[in-house]
C-alpha cells in the first residue's frame, strides 16, 4: 500500500509539474517571440543620481540614489549611437526600433481602436517570431509593400476585414489608407485582438514623430540572463531598460504559485506514504523483536538489525521510483495529446507539457526524504533493541 | 556449592570472577547477582540450579555477553570479555558461543535449513557454504530430511533441535542452554538432553544448562547450586 503511495505520488507530482510547467514554458516562448526579451524605453534625464546625507547621533552618513525617483523622457534619443553601444553587448543578438502609437482602424463597415507598432521587418523578424506568426497572407507582401498593414487576427475577424482589403488608419496627424498584408496570431489574445503592424516610416509619419519617441525591443542569446544584461545595459546607456521577466512578473508569479501550490500538494501522497511506511515498520519492528533479539545472540550487529529495515525501505523506494516514474512519463504523453482549447494569455489545442529531468528529479528527492525518514527510525530502533532484556521478558 | 563428576581437567573454557549484577527501575536498584565465581570446563556438562527468580538466565546472558556485569570478570578460552567492546562481544557470540533457549526462537518464516543457515551466513560463509554446512548440523541431530520444512511445520522436539543446531552450526566451544527442555515432553527432554552431553562430550564443547529439572542436572559433569544471586 505504502509502495503504491509512492508510485502515485512521483506519477502525480511528475504529471502536475509537466503540466504546470509546460503552460509557464509554453506561455514564455509566446511572449518571447511577441515582445521580445528586452526593451530599451525613455532616457533618463538625471544620468548621474543625486547624492544626500542623513544625520544620526551626530554623525553623517552620505547616501547615493542612482536612478529612485529618476525623470525620463519618452523613447530612446540618438537611435543610431544606441545601436552602436548595444554592439557592445556580445549577448544583444537583434534589436528592432519601434514606434508605438493608438489609432481608429476602419475596414469597410466597422471601426477599432487599435494600438499599432511601426516596424522595420528585417529588424524585426531578429528579435521576434513575427514570421511564424502570420497565420494568412504573406509576411513578404508586407515587406515588399510599403503600405502594408500586418492585422492581429481577431482584430480581422471583428473588423470583417480580407487579406488584400483596404484600411484605413485615423489619428495622428490625419489618416493614412494602408492594404493589409495578412493576418498574424501570436496567441496571447490581448495582442491579436489590439495590435496591427506597420512600417516604421510610415508610422513616424503618422504620428509626426520623425526623431523621437521610439523603442527598441531587444533579443539576446540566453533570455534567462535577461535581467542582468538589462541592468548592464541600463548602467550603460542612461535609458530605461525592462528585461521580460520584469515585465512579465504577474503572470510568471501566478505560474510559480501554482507550480509551487501543486508541488506541496502532491508531495502530501509522498509524505502520508512515508507515514505508511514508518507505521508499517515501527509496527514490525515490536512484532519482531524477539527474532531481532535471537538474532542478536546469533552474532548479528545492531547494523545488521537496522539494515533490514534501511532495505525494505530501500526496496520500497527503488520499486517507487521506477513505477512512479514510468507512469509518470506515460501519463504527461498521454495528457499531451488530450485536447483542450485555451484562448487567453496563450492560445493552444491540447495540453501543454514540459519535458524536464528536474520534475523527476524533485520528486525522487522528495521521496528519498521521505522513506528515508520513514525507515531510519524505525530501523534506529531496531538497533537499540536490548537482547538480554527481550529475551527475558519473552521467557 | 559446586559438585564435580568431572573426568576432565584441563584450562576452564569458561572462568567466572566474583560477577555482580543488579538492574535499575528508576530509583530502584535490584540486585541480582552478588559476587557469583564458576568454572567451566571443554568436554563438560554444567547445570545451574535454584529457584525461580535466583539470577540464573541473568548469570547465562552475562555469560553469554548479551548483557554486562556491574563489576566482576569473565575469561573465554583465557581472554577476559565483560569489558570487551560490542563487536568482539558480536563476533564472539557468532564464533564461540552458542545458546538455546527454552522456547526454540527459530524465525518462523525461515525453513529449518535457513535457520540453522544464519549464524554461518553471518560468520562470512557464502550461501551455498553456509547451507551445506546447517545441513550438516541438522544431519547430526537426525533432522536432514526435514531441512526444508518450515519452523512451524515442526514438532516441539523437532524445533527445539533444530534450535540445537543453529547453536552448534559456527562449532562453538561454549553452548548456553536456558531451560532447554522445560517446553518438553520426559522423551523429548531425554533425547535433546543427550544430544547436547553426547555434543559436549565428542565435540569437546563446554554446556551449560540453567533447568529446574533435577533429574537433568544429575546427568551432568557439575551441578551448581544457585539462591538469591549466590552460589550455595
Amino acid at each position: 500500500m505504502s509502495l503504491f503511495g509512492i508510485v502515485l505520488g512521483i506519477a502525480f507530482f511528475v504529471i502536475t509539474q509537466a503540466q504546470t510547467s509546460g503552460f509557464e514554458a509554453f506561455f514564455i516562448r509566446t511572449i518571447l517571440g511577441t515582445n521580445g526579451a528586452i526593451r530599451i524605453s525613455d532616457r533618463f534625464q538625471d544620468m548621474h543620481g543625486t547624492v544626500s546625507s542623513i544625520s544620526t547621533n551626530g554623525k553623517t552618513r552620505f547616501t547615493f540614489q542612482s536612478r529612485e525617483g529618476a525623470r525620463y523622457t519618452e523613447g530612446i534619443a540618438h537611435p543610431t549611437l544606441l545601436r552602436k553601444a548595444l554592439r557592445r553587448f556580445a549577448q544583444v543578438t537583434g534589436v528592432s526600433e519601434i514606434l508605438e502609437g493608438n489609432a481608429i482602424l476602419s475596414g469597410s463597415s466597422r471601426s477599432q481602436t487599435i494600438e499599432f507598432q511601426g516596424i522595420s521587418l528585417q529588424e524585426h523578424i531578429m528579435v521576434s517570431d513575427i514570421e511564424d506568426q502570420v497565420i494568412r497572407g504573406a509576411i513578404d507582401s508586407f515587406s515588399f509593400d510599403p503600405m502594408g498593414i500586418l492585422l492581429g487576427h481577431r482584430i480581422a475577424q471583428r473588423l470583417m476585414i480580407e487579406v488584400g482589403d483596404r484600411v484605413t488608419l485615423k489619428g495622428g496627424t490625419g489618416n493614412i489608407q494602408l492594404r493589409v498584408a495578412g493576418f498574424f496570431e501570436t496567441g496571447v489574445s490581448q495582442i491579436d485582438k489590439n495590435r496591427a503592424y506597420i512600417h516604421l516610416a510610415n508610422a513616424k509619419a503618422f504620428l509626426g514623430k520623425r526623431f523621437s519617441g521610439s523603442v527598441f525591443q531587444l533579443s539576446i542569446s540566453d533570455p534567462d540572463k535577461a535581467p542582468e544584461i538589462a541592468s548592464q545595459i541600463q548602467e550603460t546607456i542612461g535609458h530605461r531598460v525592462i528585461s521580460w521577466q520584469e515585465r512579465e512578473k504577474v503572470w510568471l508569479d501566478v505560474f510559480k504559485a501554482l507550480r509551487i501550490s501543486s508541488a506541496l500538494t502532491v508531495s502530501s501522497i509522498l509524505l502520508l506514504s512515508g507515514l505508511g511506511i514508518f507505521n508499517v515498520f515501527a509496527i514490525m519492528v515490536i512484532e519482531k523483536n524477539r527474532d531481532i533479539a535471537i538474532l542478536r545472540s546469533m552474532g548479528f550487529k545492531p547494523s545488521d538489525a537496522s539494515a533490514i529495515f534501511l532495505w525494505q525501505g530501500a526496496i520500497v523506494l527503488v520499486a517507487g521510483v521506477f513505477f512512479g516514474s514510468l507512469i509518470g512519463m506515460l501519463s504527461t504523453y498521454g495528457i499531451s495529446n488530450i485536447p483542450l482549447r485555451i484562448r487567453g494569455i496563450f492560445s493552444t489545442d491540447s495540453f501543454v507539457v514540459n519535458w524536464d529531468a528536474s520534475h523527476y528529479l524533485w520528486a525522487i528527492m522528495i521521496s528519498v526524504i521521505f522513506v528515508s525518514i520513514a525507515s531510519w527510525i524505525p530501523a534506529r530502533r531496531a538497533a537499540r533493541i536490548e537482547p538480554a532484556r527481550i529475551i527475558r521478558e519473552t521467557l | 556449592m559446586i559438585m564435580s563428576n568431572s573426568k576432565f581437567d584441563d584450562q576452564p573454557l569458561l572462568q567466572v570472577k566474583n560477577i555482580h549484577h543488579s538492574f535499575v527501575d528508576g530509583d530502584t536498584v535490584t540486585k541480582v547477582l552478588n559476587g557469583v565465581s564458576l568454572e567451566i570446563r571443554a568436554g563438560e556438562t554444567t547445570a545451574i540450579v535454584g529457584p525461580s527468580g535466583c539470577g540464573k538466565s541473568t548469570l547465562l546472558y552475562l555469560l553469554g555477553l548479551l548483557d554486562r556485569p556491574d563489576k566482576g570478570e569473565i575469561y573465554l578460552n583465557g581472554e577476559e570479555v565483560s569489558k570487551t567492546e560490542d563487536h568482539t562481544r558480536t563476533a564472539l557470540r557468532n564464533q564461540s558461543i552458542g545458546f538455546v533457549f527454552q522456547f526454540h526462537f527459530l524465525i518462523k518464516e525461515l525453513s529449518a535449513l535457513e535457520n540453522v543457515a544464519l549464524p554461518i551466513r553471518k560468520a562470512g560463509f557464502s550461501k551455498m557454504e553456509s547451507q551445506e554446512k546447517a545441513l550438516e548440523a541438522l544431519e547430526k541431530l537426525g533432522l536432514g530430511s526435514k531441512a526444508d520444512r518450515f519452523a512451524n511445520k515442526l514438532s516441539g522436539g523437532e524445533q527445539q533441535r533444530v534450535a540445537i543446531a543453529r547453536a552448534i552450526a559456527n562449532s562453538p566451544s561454549l553452548i548456553l542452554a536456558d531451560e532447554p527442555t522445560g517446553n518438553l515432553d520426559s522423551q523429548n527432554s531425554e533425547n535433546v538432553f543427550s544430544l547436547l552431553e553426547n555434543l559436549a562430550h565428542r565435540e569437546r564443547i563446554g554446556v551449560l544448562f540453567v533447568t529446574h529439572d533435577s533429574g537433568l542436572a544429575q546427568k551432568c559433569s557439575n551441578i551448581v547450586h544457585f539462591r538469591d544471586g549466590l552460589i550455595i
